[in-house]
């Protein structure tokens, strides 16, 4: 049988229910009533105790929402989504804010746990790092994670606070921020991905639930990796979270979150809204692994994702580095941007996107070039099989007054079997004779050569394919903090799994 | 039982009949050779030993250790000890050579049902293997065959070999593009692995190889099919008459 008679074969058996992640959590929770509303709203705001311009800003929001349509011009298809039936709100029952990790729902933590996320602070130090001394400064050792964990709609855990605070580093939950830092939170907020920015930026900014929030002062370079972890359990349950980190001038933090839902027939919605902000001589270095349920083998169920990323290099030589694995969701769709404005400031996006099933990515960046000597670079890598679509979106333009912006694009896409398709959709737009942009870009299928090579040294189809895969995301891995890396590349693994023969 | 066994095989690629009812038995402990001119089958005989894709096997049947090899997938093979040198290795971008020889050597291991190696052990086994075919540490950290030259690519098949220790080893035209040296190079390497466990099966056009590598058994391959069979002298005979005089052997009636 010839072998892409084979591959075809394969693809159609194609079961993308090897979804590991897809357990539900028993616990009782408490929700907002069903729909969207006012009443919703003011619901959501009166749970999370904000102060009164806080609500302002949400009723702004939502009156906006109510006059928008949602965004038709991206490479996916969906039915339409009834906003009025699902939960905006989710929490577990009686929460309150936790004072230690032994308040915490023991189910909570067990499914952090089965998540491999090392949420207790004790494990993570152990064998890895002795504990700190109480009021000893001293340069952190590698491997520390930071922890927020966000179950539903709230953060139910962030690990290593106090060390953070010793640092000056402020990492909570944003509902806890806006009781503690309001100043911050509303000097900032809505200032990089305004109110209504878009159709589910500004249902966001109307129900946004929880998320992080993080600020490092001047100066310093944040001791530990801080990271995230999104998990949708309530069925129906629509998650909102919203993160705002600012980097204040000369300041350094990389941040990392990584998301999962159970397996549900239905389809979750997650619009989620991310604001970085980096001053002088800042840098952002932003890693996301995205991993949420992707729909079963016919393409029912999974997560709508719906999210708007953005930066800002306010600042002169400031830098944003987003890199992002995307392997989960049933729709993507989500283009991390860099708005370039201070002098001399750089942006770059690094990106593997892979989908597989009847998965369909749109994804990309945007470099705006403002400032002068601004300079972006991108690396995506686009990798589609069984019967899904992916998109890569992009554009880079450069203001009149950008003189000497320069970006270098790369593009490349890799085709497993014949059922699947990439697409690349760049925009150019320079607007002054100093700009250099260039682009490179392929479109290739997976070499049945090269599969062959590795199968004749013993490896299985997907163990072939899991491996020139990735070898084909080398550069965009390499970008992921250390810690990481490993993690996403077994992921890699386990979402090609059923993809080839 | 016989190694190997090759009864009346029969090849199409595309309609197209490339073996015509070839046999061939090898024993363990033998070096064979087959040559033969271009286009009489010899690579196509060799993929279709490791599992090509592509290639239509109409009839005939192929026994490894009297168990029949076309049912297996390629990887299956691999693991059951049937190696072939590629006589154009194929590159991997971003895949460490390293990481490559590892994965390939575990995964095999895996289906045998032995324990992966450890990171000292296996490190142990590589420098010791990459040291005596002049593979330096650099190469093993450069991506699997790209930009290696013509000679660092057949000694990277040599070193798989070494690592993996076949039971049946083919080498398709492993002497194309090789200096003398690194000919030289690559002979101690197969003839290292000369065993009374294992066997080779050597495909060249020229006799050259055959110095270094000493056959037990010569074959002519023609049209399909072995049209002669002798000792080692039987090289020797070819080089100085050439493939000509078996251009003409008549094909089995069909």
């Amino acid at each position: 049988m010839p072998a892409v008679q084979e591959t075809v074969d394969q693809v159609r058996r194609i079961d993308v229910d090897q979804y590991k992640y897809g357990f539900e959590t028993t616990i009782s929770s408490e929700k907002a009533p069903k729909g969207l509303s006012e009443d919703t709203v003011r619901f959501i705001s009166a749970k999370k105790d904000e102060p009164a311009w806080m609500l302002e800003w949400r009723l702004d929001a939502y009156r906006r929402w109510l006059t928008m349509r949602e965004p038709q011009w991206a490479r996916v298809k969906y039915g339409p989504i009834d906003y009025q039936d699902a939960y905006y709100y989710s929490a577990p029952t009686n929460f309150k804010a936790p004072k230690s990790l032994d308040d915490i729902d023991p189910e909570i933590l067990k499914t952090y746990e089965k998540l491999g996320i090392p949420l207790r602070e004790r494990e993570a130090l152990l064998g890895i790092v002795r504990e700190p001394v109480e009021g000893e400064e001293g340069e952190a050792p590698r491997n520390r994670v930071a922890v927020d964990a966000v179950f539903d709609s709230v953060s139910v855990a962030t690990t290593f606070k106090e060390e953070l605070k010793r640092a000056g580093v402020i990492f909570m939950p944003i509902s806890e921020a806006l009781r503690e830092h309001p100043e911050l939170v509303r000097k900032y907020l809505g200032t990089v991905v305004p109110v209504s920015d878009n159709f589910f930026a500004t249902l966001n900014a109307a129900v946004f639930s929880d998320g992080s929030f993080v600020y490092v002062p001047p100066g310093v370079r944040c001791p530990m990796e801080l990271s995230t972890y999104f998990r949708i359990n309530e069925k129906n349950t629509g998650q909102f979270e919203r993160t705002l980190i600012i980097a204040d001038k000369g300041a350094y933090v990389s941040y990392l979150e990584g998301c999962t839902a159970p397996t549900r027939d239905e389809n979750q919605l997650h619009a989620a809204v991310v604001e970085l902000i980096a001053l002088d001589d800042a840098e952002i270095k932003y890693s996301t692994i995205q991993n949420w349920y992707p729909g079963d083998a016919n393409g029912k169920g999974g997560v709508y994702n719906f999210v708007t990323k953005r930066g800002d290099c306010r600042g002169a030589n400031s830098k944003i580095s987003w890199t992002q694995l995307e392997t989960g969701s049933a729709i993507t769709w989500k283009y991390p941007s860099c708005i370039l404005r201070g002098d001399g400031s750089r942006g770059e996006f690094y990106s593997i996107a892979i989908s597989n099933g009847h998965q369909q990515v749109d994804s990309g960046t945007k470099m705006l070039h403002l400032g002068k000597n601004t300079t972006s670079r991108i690396i995506s890598k686009g990798i589609a099989a069984g019967h899904s679509q992916n998109t890569y979106r992009g554009l880079v333009s450069s203001h009149r007054k950008a003189k000497g912006a320069r970006n270098f694009t790369n593009c490349d896409s890799l085709l497993i079997g014949n059922k699947c398709g990439a697409h690349t959709v760049p925009y150019i737009e320079a607007k002054n004779s100093s700009t250099v942009f260039e682009h490179e870009a392929t479109t290739s299928k997976i070499s049945e050569d090269m599969l062959f090579y590795c199968r004749q040294r013993g490896l299985t189809a997907e163990e072939a394919t899991a491996l020139v895969v990735n070898g084909f995301v080398k550069d965009v891995l390499q970008q992921l903090p250390m810690e990481f890396a490993v993690e996403a590349q077994k992921l890699i693994s386990v979402s090609l799994e059923g993809s080839v023969g | 039982m016989s190694l190997l066994e090759i009864k009346n095989l029969h090849v199409e690629i595309d309609g197209k009949k490339i073996l015509n009812g070839l046999d061939l038995t090898v024993n363990a402990g033998e070096v064979h050779a087959i040559m033969g001119p271009n286009g009489s089958g010899k690579s196509t005989l060799a993929y279709v030993l490791a599992g090509k894709a592509d290639y239509e096997v109409t009839d005939g049947q192929v026994l490894f250790d009297g168990e029949d090899v076309l049912a297996m997938e390629p990887d299956e093979r691999a693991a059951k000890g049937v190696f072939l040198a590629f006589q154009y290795p194929i590159e991997i971008p971003g895949v460490a050579t390293m990481t490559f020889l590892r994965t390939a050597l575990n995964a095999q291991r895996k289906k045998r049902g032995e324990a992966e190696l450890t990171t000292p052990e296996f490190m142990k086994r590589v420098r010791e293997a990459s040291g005596k075919l002049s593979i330096s540490q650099d190469m093993l950290r450069r991506a699997v065959n790209v930009g290696f030259s013509g000679g660092e690519k057949k000694r990277n098949e040599i070193l798989q070999m070494a690592l993996l220790e076949p039971r049946l080893a083919v080498l398709d035209e492993t002497d194309s593009g090789l200096d003398i040296d690194a000919l030289k190079i690559v002979a101690d390497g197969v003839n290292r692995l000369r065993s009374p466990e294992r066997a080779t099966i050597v495909i060249t056009h020229y006799q050259r190889l055959l110095d270094y590598i000493v056959p037990d058994i010569v074959h002519v391959l023609s049209k399909g099919r072995i049209v002669k069979t002798g000792g080692k002298e039987l090289a020797l005979e070819l080089e100085a008459s050439g493939y000509a005089q078996f251009q003409e052997a008549p094909v089995a009636a069909e």
